[in-house]
């Protein structure tokens, strides 16, 4: 049920981005998500409800899951356990809760459309200076 | 204001702004030929690089703050509903009342009956109720703190809504999470919810006095939890009876962080 918060608290930062940097509408969002996360196939189904009536609304949401390494301090080695949730060094057997990675939840990057006949023009004659090597 | 719901939160306020993030450079746009047809849309790629709870989690840090300032211990109880989570902070605060002050905050979709049924221990209780929400958040536990006094060497309980799913992924400020499990439940549940039992400091196996009548394995259950968590504390107990009672009361009391919160900040006030 907390997808929907996540999806929300995701939204909510979004949108916030997106206005400060005038944009019309958000057309992708980039998340990094932890395996032990759990939530990426329900906020990919909750995120368009959360999304509705917002700058986010048709946003391609792209999920980058992050697999789940632990640090193993007798080994002194980054290590991958067996199965999710088995804290221990897959050789040698001991607990290691230190998790390195497989928790995050990250925001990485936003695609914002601008809009139109602003920053659209400043973007079309700044490509046509590149091409015409006038810059 | 508030930024959450728009009410007049008089805390810390938290509003992100960072302006390290690349702002949008005409340069950075993906060319398509065809604009806003088939999800192929011109757009500018913005760098953000911050965890979608952040805001919880500043809450969260303000919270813990200020419980550090006021020389609160601060515990958030997880379980699922029924496990006994009210039965034994009732019986929790009867045994600490003569020993230091004590506050609550009740969490539940709905009424108030288990804040009543606190309050009639005489110590402060805020209920929160949460509707639809299937836990509680940062921002509602800072509201709640303002209803509460909060006096020096003070522990408060956070008694959150019973779901051992939700909860586990929200920091409310608190010093440690515990996690109560009753024995009524089935010793694999910390491998079927392994969130809730990584988050915690503490892990209650409650209603022992059942366990003549059940085929729960407490041994197997503990082994199951420390797979998940190899520093988990391990208490044992029946509130109806008393057993486990005085342990669960000594590491309340012992439990790390609490006299080096408390003492600390009653030595840098002092």
């Amino acid at each position: 049920m907390h997808e929907m918060t996540i999806a929300t608290a995701l939204v909510d930062q979004v949108c916030h981005q997106a206005a400060s940097l005038g944009a019309a509408r958000v057309a992708e969002i980039n998340l990094r998500m932890g395996v032990l996360s759990g939530i990426a196939r329900s906020l990919y189904f909750c995120f368009p409800s959360a999304a509705r009536d917002t700058l986010c609304e048709g946003a391609r949401l792209n999920i980058d899951e992050v697999p789940l390494t632990v640090l193993c301090t007798y080994c002194d080695a980054i290590k991958t356990p067996a199965a999710l949730y088995n804290f221990r060094c897959p050789d040698c057997g001991r607990p290691t809760p230190k998790v390195l990675t497989g928790r995050e939840m990250q925001l990485v990057s936003i695609g914002l459309v601008p809009l139109d006949g602003i920053v659209a023009v400043a973007t079309a004659q700044d490509e046509k200076q590149q091409q015409t090597g006038t810059r | 204001m508030c930024g959450v719901c728009g009410c007049s939160y008089h805390g810390e306020h938290h509003h992100h702004h960072d302006h390290d993030h690349e702002h949008h450079h005409p340069r950075d746009h993906h060319h398509h030929g065809h604009a806003r047809s088939e999800g192929h849309v011109p757009h500018d790629l913005v760098r953000i690089e911050k965890d979608i709870l952040a805001r919880n989690d500043a809450y969260a840090n303000a919270n813990r703050d200020r419980l550090a300032e006021a020389g609160v211990f601060a515990v958030n109880i997880v379980s699922s509903p029924g496990s006994g989570k009210t039965t034994l902070l009732i019986k929790t605060i009867e045994m600490l009342k003569p020993m230091l002050p004590v506050a609550v905050i009740e969490g539940d979709q709905e009424t108030s009956l288990d804040a009543e049924r606190v309050r009639s221990t005489g110590v402060p209780t805020v209920q929160i109720n949460t509707g639809r929400g299937c836990h509680l958040d940062a921002h509602m536990v800072g509201h709640a703190l303002d209803d509460l006094p909060l006096p020096r060497n003070s522990i408060l309980f956070v008694e959150n809504v019973g779901n051992l799913v939700c909860p586990a992924g929200f920091d409310l400020g608190e010093a440690h999470k515990v996690a109560i499990l009753s024995v009524t439940e089935g010793d694999d549940k910390p491998l079927k919810y392994p969130d809730a039992f990584a988050a915690a400091s503490a892990v209650v196996l409650s209603k022992i006095d059942l366990l003549p009548h059940l085929d729960f394995d407490a041994d197997r259950c503990i082994a199951h939890a420390r797979a998940i968590n190899p520093d988990i504390a391990v208490l044992q107990l029946s509130a109806r009876s008393g057993e486990g009672m005085a342990r669960w009361i000594d590491w309340l009391i012992e439990a790390p962080g609490l006299a080096a919160q408390t003492q600390g900040a009653a030595h840098c006030h002092a």
